[in-house]
């Protein structure tokens, strides 16, 4: 599809549970509709791969509803600014994309959080959610040797979807302590679904060691990990391994947000109880208002498609069974809340920022995390400080300043097009060659 | 799943089946360097989910492409940091 | 009288830090204040290119003075300011331009400034990403890139040594007649002297200063090592004498030594906000595209804003206000201020102890403004 400019009167950003929810709600109600997702899957990150083999029911029936929707989907298109309201600029394979709204709906989901620790940056080494990810689409993982560590329930989800693709699983190790993890547990009682899924992967994983209070302290390998050293802060014992499945929880998606003007709170987006957040007509969804979960994710965006689409009663029918998947986010987030030593299991050289190969040491002598970039490029580099700036915020407690476009690393064209556009149409806008310099003597350096 | 599609990487052919990202491909021909970092470190996939930029290849000689978001096409020419 | 410091300047961006480094190495008991981190202002917005310039004498002056002291400085400064002796490429488009190439050519060559003219076929060789078909070039060759937020770091940590005290995150609400300063917190600190080189903010310290505000835009690129060689800038501004915008771009990139380009530039009076103007930077992406065909195809990372110190005359006020003697004034180096830096602190030494400038330095004086008065 080579067509460059899109209207729609509701615009979903991400086609993971929130944004296909959202947008099955509004295009159900009459409104046109898109979902705009970079990848080509539809379900996101969670639920990739349901697209050619469905394997949970959930997924399969939300992906079915969006297709009998009539909403579009914009795929591998990835919104890389928001240069005036209402108007995205996105990038595609194909060139350049504007994508003009009149709501805009959020969706933009959840990272993994990934810590520094010795030996992090081998090959090898993913977060449990990409390499599960990875592997659904055709990374082996048959035979291999997988240890899988860090913190949250994703972990046991791993671990499980990767022993069914033939992994051998050495061991899952969870940070947090046991007493936390079991109280977790307990709350599942509320969500019996959750609970009999737990149930099943629990057991489909009997015989793999399930540690809780454990963490990693260093990889070893030469062209990849070889090996990967845990410890209970007790004792330290290492485990062959072929990949290791490292991450510490999820750390949601708001830089998107942020370029539209979206106010946080403590990290996440702020959102009124219709899902609507401080910017004129943007409402946010799912992972990125608060880490809950899938089942979250589907009530806020079906909320946010109901309020973006004027139907306001079919919104509040959902309140009630929004405010159980918050308790249930509440707990997740107490129970597997970070251990304070993580934030010092890097050592001086160990690298930080893995685009501009910064040191914590380096990084170390610096008073905030502006001052650190500015001298020592951490977090300018290609993933635009998505990976070390989270870090830095859980070591140093450093806050992230405001986003610049592009959102993603962009090609230089995908940053041209609106201009072209408006005055092809007689717009405000001029072209390049009438107006130059006034003189390039005021020069610059 | 039978092979379908064959693509090269750093030169080589290599078949993956339908709905392979370029990311798996590279691990299928058995190359675990996909980038060298600055200090010439050997880098591979992180994220997974199209963030962390370690992925990053040669596809069709457009550098600094995500190979953890792209799907494997008949014919592609994929190049890793060597 | 004691006072507690022999001088405080406000700004800890390449100019304040130039002073800085002098004014410690002088001997004088120096205090930098700044309200963010070092050069988080100016600095950290600019490109970092040292050139030699020559739309006036005095303009050429100070440029190739300073060019000369970061020479000097070179063997001395550490690999994080990532001095690159690239030198620029003017680029002639066509016939026209390419007479203002030997113009230039026979300006710096009079003034002792290796230069080498570039035909058609020179150009092709020397930057084959160029668009094919440009007339010509010249090549400043001793011209070169900076990183600035670390030039300017080196040269506080050079005032330090010389016993200079920095301070960040405190914020100068007042410069007082008798030397001290004002804070936000309403306490004061005693000096001799102090100085404003808070480049487009002095206005606010200085009050009808005749400083402007100039937004410019700069986009960086994800790693492309060759893709150009030297700071190539375009020499089109003959034909846009015709169409003075109040808004302008023009082709400028400069390569850096981790294989990224920086790309601008704009310009921009009256736009006081640093949000990125979507219509002025796809321009100046256009501009550059024009330049560079193939340019389109590669990867950015970032795009942003910063704003120059623009004066009337485009010569920068270095010098004591006409406040008093005790107020002193080293601001408005519009887009120079990376290159003019280190001449404006040695200029601002010399005239505070009474030594002999090496060039003249009346040409930069507040003086020349009546606003300085007031």
């Amino acid at each position: 599809m080579s067509e460059r400019r899109f209207d729609f009167e509701i615009v979903v950003v991400g086609a993971g549970p929130a944004g296909l929810a959202a947008a099955c709600m509004a295009a159900e109600n009459g409104k046109r509709v898109a979902v705009v997702d970079d990848t080509p899957w539809l379900g996101g990150q969670i639920w990739r791969g349901q697209q050619a083999r469905p394997l949970v029911p959930q997924a399969q029936k939300w992906i079915e509803r969006f297709r009998r929707s009539g909403a579009t989907l914009l795929d591998r298109t990835s919104v890389i600014a928001a240069p005036r309201a209402g108007v995205l600029l996105a990038e595609h394979a194909n060139g350049p994309r504007e994508i003009h709204w009149d709501k805009l709906i959020l969706a933009t989901g959840a990272r993994e959080l990934f810590l520094p620790f010795p030996g992090w940056t081998l090959p090898g080494i993913l977060g449990p959610g990409g390499l599960q990810s990875l592997a659904k689409s055709g990374w082996p993982v048959s035979g291999q040797r997988v240890v899988v560590a860090g913190s949250g329930p994703l972990l046991l989800a791993v671990a499980d979807g990767l022993k069914k693709l033939g992994a051998k699983i050495v061991s899952i190790a969870e940070q947090a302590q046991w007493g936390r993890v079991a109280g977790f547990g307990a709350t599942l009682l509320a969500h019996p679904a959750k609970l009999a899924q737990a149930a099943r992967i629990k057991w489909r994983l009997l015989g793999v060691p399930y540690r809780c209070g454990v963490w990693p302290v260093k990889a070893e390998g030469d062209t990849q990990i070889r090996q990967v050293t845990l410890t209970d802060g007790q004792r330290s014992w290492t485990e062959a391994c072929d990949l290791l499945a490292c991450g510490f929880g999820l750390a949601p998606n708001v830089e998107l947000p942020l370029a539209l003007g979206c106010e946080l709170l403590e990290g996440f987006v702020w959102v009124d109880a219709w899902q609507a957040t401080s910017a004129a007509h943007v409402y946010c969804a799912g992972e990125p208002t608060g880490i809950g979960g899938a089942d979250c994710a589907l009530v806020e965006g079906q909320i946010a498609g109901h309020t973006a689409s004027e139907h306001k009663a079919e919104a509040q029918a959902l309140f009630q069974e929004r405010s159980r998947w918050h308790e249930f986010r509440s707990a997740l987030a107490r129970a597997f809340a970070l251990r304070a030593e993580l934030k010092s299991l890097a050592t001086a050289d160990t690298l930080v920022c893995r685009c501009e190969d910064v040191s914590l040491g380096r990084m170390k002598q610096f008073a905030g995390w502006r001052d650190a970039k500015l001298q020592s490029r951490c977090g300018m580099g290609a993933c635009q400080g998505r990976v070390c700036g989270a870090a830095a915020k859980v070591i140093f407690g450093w806050g992230m300043e405001s986003v610049r476009p592009p959102v993603l690393p962009a090609r230089i064209e995908s940053l041209i097009s609106v201009a072209e556009k408006e005055s092809a149409e007689g717009g405000k806008a001029s072209t390049g060659s009438e107006c130059r310099a006034p003189a390039l003597r005021e020069y610059e350096n | 799943m039978s092979d379908q599609i064959e693509l090269r990487v750093n030169g080589k052919s290599i078949r993956v089946a339908g709905g392979t990202v370029v990311a798996a491909a590279i691990a299928l021909a058995g190359v675990s360097c996909f980038r060298k970092s600055v200090l010439g470190e050997a880098r591979g996939p992180l994220c997974g989910m199209g963030i962390c930029m370690e992925c990053r290849v040669t596809i069709n000689a457009q550098p600094h492409c995500r190979s953890c978001q792209v799907l494997c096409e008949e014919g592609m020419e994929v190049r890793t940091d060597e | 009288m004691s006072q507690t410091y022999d001088i405080i300047i406000v700004g800890a961006g390449i100019v304040g830090a130039a002073c800085a480094a002098e004014c410690a190495r002088a001997g004088l008991k120096t205090l930098v204040l700044d309200r963010g981190p070092v050069s988080g202002g100016t600095t950290a917005a600019g490109m970092g290119h040292i050139v030699v310039m020559d739309d006036s004498e005095a303009q050429f002056a100070l440029t190739n003075y300073s060019r000369r002291l970061w020479m000097e400085l070179r063997p001395e400064l550490p690999a994080e300011v990532e001095y690159d002796s690239c030198g620029t490429l003017w680029v002639a488009a066509d016939g026209e331009e390419l007479a203002e190439v030997r113009r230039k050519q026979a300006f710096y060559t009079e003034r002792g400034v290796r230069v080498e003219v570039l035909d058609a076929e020179d150009i092709r060789s020397a930057e084959p990403n160029l668009r094919p078909g440009l007339a010509g070039g010249l090549r400043v060759v001793e011209d070169a890139v900076v990183y600035p937020p670390c030039a300017a770091r080196f040269l506080l940590d050079q005032s330090k040594r010389h016993g200079a005290e920095l301070r960040t995150s405190v914020t100068v609400h007042e410069l007082l007649g008798d030397g001290g300063v004002r804070l936000a917190d309403g306490s004061r600190i005693s000096a001799g002297r102090c100085v404003s080189a808070t480049g487009p903010w002095s206005p606010a310290l200085t009050p009808g200063l005749p400083v402007r505000k100039r937004k410019g835009h700069l986009v960086i690129t994800d790693r492309h090592p060759g893709f150009v060689r030297h700071q190539i800038v375009e020499l089109g501004y003959l034909k846009s004498a015709h169409s003075m915008g109040k808004d302008s771009v023009a082709f400028n990139i400069q390569p850096r030594q981790t294989g990224q380009m920086l790309i601008g530039s704009s310009r921009q009076f009256d736009a006081e906000d640093t949000a990125v103007d979507q219509p002025i930077l796809e321009r100046m992406l256009k501009r550059a595209i024009e330049y560079l065909p193939s340019l389109g195809r590669l990867s950015s990372i970032r795009v942003w804003t910063g704003h120059r110190a623009a004066t009337p005359d485009k010569l920068p006020i270095i010098g004591p206000s006409v406040v008093g003697d005790r107020v002193w004034l080293a601001t408005g180096h519009e887009g120079l201020g990376i290159t003019t830096s280190l001449g404006t602190g040695r200029l601002l030494a010399d005239l505070l102890l009474g030594r002999r400038t090496e060039i003249p330095a009346s040409p930069y004086s507040p003086a020349r403004f009546e606003g300085a008065k007031a």
